[in-house]
């Protein structure tokens, strides 16, 4: 559904130069608290229909992204616009009517639900935050939704407890449905799923993404899932983009060392997969204020360019973007080991 | 500990009502703890119908009578039966317990939901008051207020429920700010509700189970407080019967008629233990099945 | 310590346990049956509910009192169903040891790393405090956490995730035990830390000679870090053989299916994720017969008489199904990336 003939010109969500700093609790009543850098200027564009998938590890950011982008903190500096329109700059009645247009799924399925309330609360609580609409109308909607994703309308009235993780990361959707909106923002959907029922969820979410046009960020540490679902992904390290492009992109000329050393992580599930040994490498710690590029720590193509030098992001080819001094160089390795088919598995009848 | 946390187990079926009761009626802390807070307000309503003598009647003639036919019990010093002055002091009994948690509750609670909403200035104001409260010695306050406004029911309800608030505040505070990091309240804000309606909606809710527990707690421990105030004096006045002071009566006739404080004592004891009961029931049948069903 | 390398250093036959769940008693683990030498390791996979970590909890002695375990499982010999908890305790931590997932809930967090390392050692190997200190900064040392004379003394929470998994590993390891079960010890860290600790636990295991139980859901996991695997659904033991055995030709529907149902790297946007159909199903409503009736595409009546006998189809590959012979046909090689 690649209709790039009738992309809009205001982005959906048009992210710049986001900025988030916390202060760590005090240590000691004379010396001031240390601060944590989560976001580092990070700029991205989502156009209507099309998807965004954040990679990254623990410390990366991309949880703050999620939270920023939500409008549920504000950034240190930096703007969020939704269709144009400054998400921190409104004033809280407007926001709270803006947020019709884009919801959240958490990564817990366990945490994200209410366990005192019904679905049918949990699921129209989108819509009760935005005005008073009769129980009748409010549970209608409630059960079409439902049943969009998959779920039986005799579910309304029963609690969080009585379902699966699998069932309730489909009324946790449901809930960031009901209003119709336009952007959706899934921070890591499916990791606490077993692998079955992931690929159920993930299933689920390409088909609403196709019959409703929706927007997804896309927020996961697997690089498998995001490459389902997106059109673009943006690799981060300590609070940065490093790496940005489509996931062909990423995958087949991966330029940021990161990227590759992800890459190379991702367990393969074939046989005699030899494992070849990696370097211990410290981990860099967020606080800590570096000059010059932040993964040069733990980087094998290293220079002393590089840890002087931090290394902005740059086009190095259509779309694909990388800020490393050396993507050339990691462009040109060979690829990471893939999991091409040495599993026989004979072709399903049916299903 | 014990690995059972990992191990996972079928999800449970409905906790509904249906199979609360179920459990509840197996539960022997529960059923027992019941039983005896239902005989202590059996007797408090019983009495508002119909006591064997009358608890106000003086018949010196009587005094000090041993149980027989028409007295159960007995007499105390003044000729007046003992069964009847235990039903009515009941009800003086149960409630000042119910008033004065009433007050505790209600402010205890608003209060603690509120230093949990709010954070910073007036999380640290409400705490600090509540210390405050706690570290003053309740019975001192209680002397104070009755020689501000005199002795009776209504004083020393007033300092029981004052010395209930902070209390309330600290559970409360603790469990709600266990609830406000938790995610289903990070999605209730990200469909932009505010404080206020997230506390009513999702925060109450979750933290009524730890309240019910605290409640019949300080209900024991209110009954206590009053005996105690009474029996000083401070409480309920005479005519109107209370077991704290029967007991204070009692004192000075320890040796001719021992038994005189023994029938309010146990009175008192089985009122606390019942609901201390009753609140250890609760406390298992509420709050770790539901944090474990998943 | 040294027996003959031919007797299995623990060996596992027909384990049974049943459990008292919310709906009564229900056989959580089945017929579940191997055995390890001194240096081979063993893959169990599976997704939640398949009986992988109760398995691991009933070797260590840790499943709740009400558990019900029939069946042996020994130990160089020795019996351990039916140990006294004493005796038990003098095993645990000594010659057979266990990494958990979650590595801050496993340390204490109010005791420093160098005294909850040291603490097998003092138990077990009756060192003294000095000695058991320096016994754990090697030992710190060994697992990769760096600066360990200086970190020894530091608290759980001053560490990453996976430093503290290290922590751990270093426990487990310190009393030098026969058997190491790690169960699922990397799904709570980072891709690229997994690898490092993955990698540190084989060169351990082979350096020490040890014998490894590794629990995971992960196929990747299991393929790249295991010589042997049993896959388990609704606690029986569906396929077992060599890691390369079972990913050269998968003959257990279930197999087949968690392997079509992992997203693959390069497969590109639009592609569909082949699930299977169902759901698994709680303990208590087990089908009778095979476990996986409900939810398989090759299912027959004879399918739910009865639990089907482990059928070999070459080598020591097992499978417990009765339809081999259809799930295996016309092999087609799954074109990956």
């Amino acid at each position: 559904m690649n209709d790039a003939a009738h992309m809009p010109e205001v982005p959906l969500l048009k992210v710049k130069d986001l900025v988030r700093r916390y202060k760590l609790p005090r240590e000691s009543l004379l010396r001031a608290p240390g601060e944590v850098l989560a976001l580092n200027g990070v700029s991205v564009r989502v156009m209507a229909g099309r998807s965004l998938g954040v990679v990254g590890e623990s410390g990366s950011g991309k949880s703050t992204f999620a939270r920023l982008v939500m409008a549920l903190e504000r950034p240190t500096s930096g703007s969020v616009l939704l269709s144009g329109r400054d998400l921190n700059a409104m004033p809280a009645d407007e926001l709270r009517c803006a947020r019709r247009d884009f919801q959240m799924v958490f990564q817990d399925p366990y945490g994200s639900l209410d366990p005192r309330q019904t679905i049918a609360r949990i699921v129209a609580e989108p819509l009760t935050a935005l005005g008073k609409l009769d129980r009748a109308s409010l549970r209608e909607r409630v059960a079409g939704v439902l049943r969009q994703v998959g779920l039986r309308d005799a579910d309304i009235d029963k609690y969080p407890h009585e379902f699966s993780g699998g069932q309730r990361q489909r009324i946790a959707i449901a809930r960031a449905l009901i209003t119709q909106p336009k952007l959706i923002v899934a921070d890591e959907p499916v990791s606490a799923l077993d692998v079955s029922v992931q690929a159920q969820v993930l299933n689920l979410l390409q088909d609403l993404q196709e019959q409703f046009g929706l927007s997804y960020i896309l927020i996961s540490h697997d690089l498998a899932v995001v490459d389902y679902l997106c059109d673009e992904v943006v690799v981060m390290y300590l609070g940065r983009i490093v790496e940005q492009g489509t996931p062909a992109d990423l995958f087949a000329r991966c330029a940021h060392p990161y990227t590759r050393a992800l890459l190379d992580a991702v367990p393969r599930a074939k046989a005699g997969a030899v494992r070849p040994r990696r370097e211990i490498f410290a981990t860099a710690s967020q606080s800590a204020a570096s000059s010059g590029c932040p993964y040069a720590p733990r980087c094998p193509l290293a220079d002393q360019h590089c840890r002087d030098v931090p290394p902005r992001l740059r086009e190095i080819g259509a779309n694909h973007l990388a800020a490393c001094h050396k993507a050339e160089a990691v462009m040109a390795l060979p690829l990471p080991a893939a999991e091409a088919g040495s599993a026989l598995v004979p072709d399903r009848h049916g299903a | 500990m014990s690995a059972s946390s990992t191990i996972p187990l079928a999800p449970a079926t409905s906790i509904g009502a249906n199979s609360f009761w179920r459990r509840a009626l197996r539960h022997r802390s529960f059923v027992l703890g019941t039983v005896l807070c239902l005989l202590v307000l059996g007797a408090a309503l019983l009495s508002l119908v119909w006591t064997p003598w009358s608890a106000y009647d003086i018949d010196v003639l009587s005094k000090l009578k041993p149980p027989s036919a028409s007295h159960w019990l007995g007499t105390d010093v003044f000729g007046r039966d003992i069964v009847s002055l235990l039903l009515v002091g009941a009800r003086a009994t149960i409630l000042v317990g119910i008033i004065a948690v009433g007050i505790g509750l209600s402010f205890g609670v608003s209060l603690g939901l509120t230093a949990a909403a709010r954070r910073g200035w007036t999380e640290e104001l409400i705490m600090r008051m509540s210390d405050f409260t706690f570290a003053f010695p309740a019975v001192l306050s209680a002397i104070m207020l009755a020689a501000v406004f005199g002795p009776g029911m209504v004083t020393s309800i007033t300092a029981i429920g004052i010395f209930q608030i902070p209390v309330f505040v600290r559970v409360v505070r603790g469990s709600a700010g266990a609830i406000w990091a938790r995610e289903f309240v990070l999605a209730a804000r990200a469909c932009g509700k505010g404080r206020f309606r997230i506390t009513v909606e999702h925060v109450l809710p979750n933290v009524m189970s730890v309240l019910i527990v605290q409640a019949t707690i300080q209900f024991a421990l209110a009954i206590l407080a009053e005996a105690a105030l009474s029996y000083l004096g401070l409480g309920t006045q005479p005519p109107t019967p209370s077991w704290g002071r029967m007991l204070n009566e009692a004192q000075s006739l320890l040796f001719q008629a021992p038994m005189l404080a023994v029938y309010p004592g146990m009175a008192i004891a089985i009122a606390v233990l019942g609901l201390n009961l009753l609140g250890d029931g609760l406390r298992d049948l509420l709050d770790p099945r539901l944090s474990r069903e998943r | 310590m040294s027996k003959s390398n031919d007797t299995p250093l623990i060996a596992v036959e027909g384990l049974g346990i049943s459990l008292n769940t919310s709906r009564g008693r229900a056989q959580a683990v089945r017929e579940v049956s191997f055995a390890l030498r001194r240096g081979e390791t063993l893959g169990l996979v599976g997704e939640s509910g398949c009986g992988k970590s109760i398995t691991a909890l009933a070797l260590m002695g840790l499943l709740p009192d009400s558990a019900i375990v029939s069946g042996s499982v020994r130990l160089d010999g020795g019996e351990l169903v039916g140990l006294t908890e004493p005796d038990y305790c003098r095993l645990r931590g000594n010659r057979i040891s266990m990494i958990f997932q979650e590595p801050m809930t496993a340390l204490n967090p109010m005791h420093t790393i160098g005294r909850q390392v040291a603490e097998p050692l003092r138990r077990h190997k009756k060192l003294s405090a000095a000695e058991a200190r320096r016994e754990a900064i090697a030992l710190l040392d060994r697992v990769g956490l760096p600066d360990a004379a200086k970190r020894v003394d530091a608290y759980p929470h001053q560490l990453s995730g996976g430093q503290r998994q290290r922590v751990t590993i270093a426990m487990a390891l310190a009393c030098q035990p026969d058997v190491l079960i790690a169960d699922e010890p990397t799904t709570a860290l980072d891709v690229t830390i997994q690898r490092q600790i993955l990698d540190l636990i084989a060169d351990l295991v082979e350096e020490r000679g040890m014998a490894m139980i590794l629990i995971s859901h992960d196929l990747g996991v299991i393929a790249e870090n295991v010589q042997r695997m049993m896959v388990m659904y609704g606690g029986t033991v569906v396929e077992r053989g060599t890691t390369a055995q079972v990913f050269s030709r998968m003959g257990h529907p279930y197999t087949q299916g968690l392997f079509r149902a992992r997203p693959r790297l390069g497969a590109g946007k639009g592609t569909r994720l082949t699930t299977i159909a169902g759901t698994v199903p709680e303990l208590a409503d087990l089908p009778k017969g095979c476990t996986f009736a409900d939810r398989c595409s090759f299912v027959i009546e004879r399918c739910r008489a009865a639990l089907p006998v482990a059928i070999d189809v070459g080598g020591d590959h097992r499978v417990r199904c009765i339809r081999t012979d259809v799930s295996m046909a016309g092999a087609v090689a799954e074109a990956g990336a």
